[in-house]
């Protein structure tokens, strides 16, 4: 039975990561309405960014991530300041149309910069190593991503409801005529928004590097899963997009032990089940 | 609101031009261009029937290379046990009709966001069986060794379609067809309910139309399109692999429509050949072709919503008439 337990905290430790991409797309719907599909393509960029200042140029661990960071923030800035902002008034199809382009400009640029072969930088001493979990060794670097994505989930419940800031976003997503008529400047809230979303997918694609890896694909398998996770915890619910994290990263653990042939097939059957049956999403009461 | 009513770019004497050339290219280009010239004409009706769905009806489905798969599947599994070309591509086309019915019953209960989100859910379902179901698919090596079989017609003998010119009228005859009966259900009674119910879902039951059947009609129509286009490709490329069910496949109609002009009936057929071309130019160049779309992409839909069909069709036919009519209310 200890492999069950093992195995359930390996999930654990893959649905954190899972859990920072999600985070950022579910906050971008929930605030923009916009569905970013280029959101995968962040991870991707804060993956090869991570690679680069620690694998490559050796800067330490925790200023690469936060490098990482920052560059994915200025990304997140262009894109929502320089295209988005101009298509708001439009269906969003055109919205979905424009980030599907800058999936398809970031993939090859990444191709062009790093090459085609996938990297994997290493894992920083002081997180290298395992301890025995369930008779099994469990790696330490596991447990830190586990540690992370709790802290993530803590820092993002005060950032909405604690801050100044979180209350004028809420206000925003809640009703976004009534916050300009209020004094909000809504503009510069999506902005915000925007570059959350951005920093959060790229600290998932930073810190699950060592133990996926950076290659020109994962964008486009991220964001299909990040999408399984959003809309199985509703679209737009933060609560919803970390259960549906758990839901997603058990899964595909368990899956990839007793039936790797149908785990790909059995997520997207849950996707469309939650998408008929409750479109809202399963963890998401009302509204 | 209001949605300009699908222009006509194509003009009698201009179609009749166009299938003029058609029919002369493989005498006066070589085999690489009546190659390439395949590959427009089955972008070309895959496009086609994306944009029923999406220009006509307002549905943006992200699923469509699914049933583009299946289509080429079922078609790849008759050739390899029988080779008749008609059965193959008839069956995989029925196959993939049947199977957008299905699915397309239980899509068009949402639309807008939720609508491209089950599309692509279901499109990546098959890409999923495709992938993993190995004994039947052959997983993600594909099948392969599929035949160019003879057009057999009923009792008659068989023409062999083993050169690329023979099999370039074959497909050719298929996508006129095709074209034909798409102009005159886009302009059947039918075609314009499609526009009403786009333009004024709220509306549309109040004159007795039912929103419902409608859509699932629309579906199964641009399933049928995007399986008999999915069917003439095994022929051609002898093989078969998982891509073609992959939602980043489902972007290539999407980008063709977009490319030509969403509210123009010629848009996607213009699209696909653009598509086609630049692709095969800038891949002369650069292996980066895809940053290369991405750009033209963005450029679309920052400035230019009508595409390229769109913006001629606005100079032509009325230089006055307003068109990016693809506004919504959010």
């Amino acid at each position: 039975m200890d492999i069950i337990g093992y195995q359930g905290l390996i999930g654990v430790s893959l649905a954190m990561s899972l859990w920072l991409i999600s985070a950022g797309l579910t906050i971008i719907f929930g605030v923009l309405g916009v569905i970013n599909f280029a959101h995968g393509s962040l991870f991707m960029v804060g993956a090869y960014m991570a690679y680069t200042f620690y694998g490559l140029l050796g800067f330490p661990f925790g200023l690469s991530v936060l490098l990482s960071l920052a560059v994915a923030a200025v990304l997140g800035l262009i894109m929502e300041r320089g295209f988005l902002r101009h298509l708001y008034h439009l269906d969003h199809a055109y919205q979905l149309l424009l980030t599907f382009g800058f999936v398809l400009v970031l993939d090859d640029a990444v191709k062009i910069i790093w090459g085609g072969v996938f990297k994997i930088p290493p894992i920083p001493r002081f997180l290298d190593g395992a301890w025995p979990v369930f008779g099994r060794p469990f790696p330490v670097y596991n447990t830190f991503l586990i540690a992370v994505g709790i802290l993530v989930g803590i820092g993002l419940w005060a950032l909405f409801e604690k801050t100044w800031w979180g209350r004028v976003v809420r206000a925003t997503a809640s009703d976004r005529e009534m916050a300009n008529a209020l004094g909000v400047n809504v503009p510069w809230v999506f902005s915000t928004v925007f570059m959350v979303g951005a920093m959060l997918a790229a600290l998932g694609g930073a810190l699950g590097t060592p133990i996926r890896v950076a290659a020109p694909g994962i964008g486009a398998a991220m964001i299909i899963q990040a999408f399984i996770i959003t809309v199985i915890g509703g679209l737009g619910s933060l609560k919803g997009a970390f259960t549906g994290s758990l839901v997603v990263g058990i899964l595909s653990a368990y899956g990839t032990l007793f039936f790797p042939v149908f785990e790909l097939f059995f997520s997207f059957v849950i996707m469309t089940v939650v998408l008929l049956v409750r479109p809202q999403g399963l963890f998401v009461h009302s509204n | 609101m209001m949605h300009a009513r699908h222009a006509h770019l194509m003009s009698g004497p201009l179609t009749t031009a166009l299938v003029a050339a058609l029919i002369a290219l493989p005498l006066l280009a070589g085999n690489y261009l009546t190659y390439l010239t395949i590959q427009i004409l089955i972008l070309s009706l895959f496009a086609l029937g994306f944009n029923l769905l999406f220009g006509y009806t307002g549905l943006l489905s992200f699923g469509q290379a699914g049933f583009y798969a299946v289509g080429a599947y079922i078609c790849a599994k008759i050739l390899l046990v029988q080779p008749s070309l008609l059965l193959g591509v008839g069956g995989g086309t029925v196959a993939a009709a049947v199977v957008a019915v299905l699915l397309g019953a239980l899509s068009v209960r949402h639309t807008r966001i939720y609508f491209s989100m089950l599309t692509l859910a279901f499109g990546m379902m098959i890409y999923s069986v495709a992938w993993k179901w190995r004994d039947v698919t052959g997983g993600d090596d594909g099948l392969v060794g599929i035949p160019r079989a003879p057009l057999k017609i009923l009792g008659t003998a068989s023409i062999s379609l083993s050169t690329i010119e023979h099999y370039y009228y074959f497909v050719l005859v298929v996508v006129l067809l095709g074209v034909f009966f798409m102009y005159r259900l886009v302009n059947s009674p039918f075609g314009l309910s499609l526009q009403a119910i786009r333009d004024g879902e709220t509306r549309a039951p109040f004159v007795g139309m039912s929103v419902t059947t409608h859509r699932l009609l629309a579906f199964t129509i641009a399933g049928l399109y995007a399986g008999l286009a999915g069917a003439l490709l095994p022929p051609l490329e002898n093989t078969v692999t998982p891509v073609m069910a992959h939602w980043t496949t489902s972007a290539d109609p999407i980008l063709a429509t977009l490319l030509g002009g969403i509210y123009v009936f010629s848009g996607p057929i213009v699209g696909g050949a653009l598509f086609i071309i630049i692709k095969d130019l800038i891949v002369r160049v650069t292996v980066h072709w895809s940053i290369v779309l991405g750009t033209v992409v963005i450029i679309l839909v920052m400035g230019f919503r009508g595409g390229v069909a769109g913006i001629v069709a606005g100079m032509v036919a009325r230089p006055r008439a307003a068109p990016a009519p693809a506004v919504a209310s959010k």
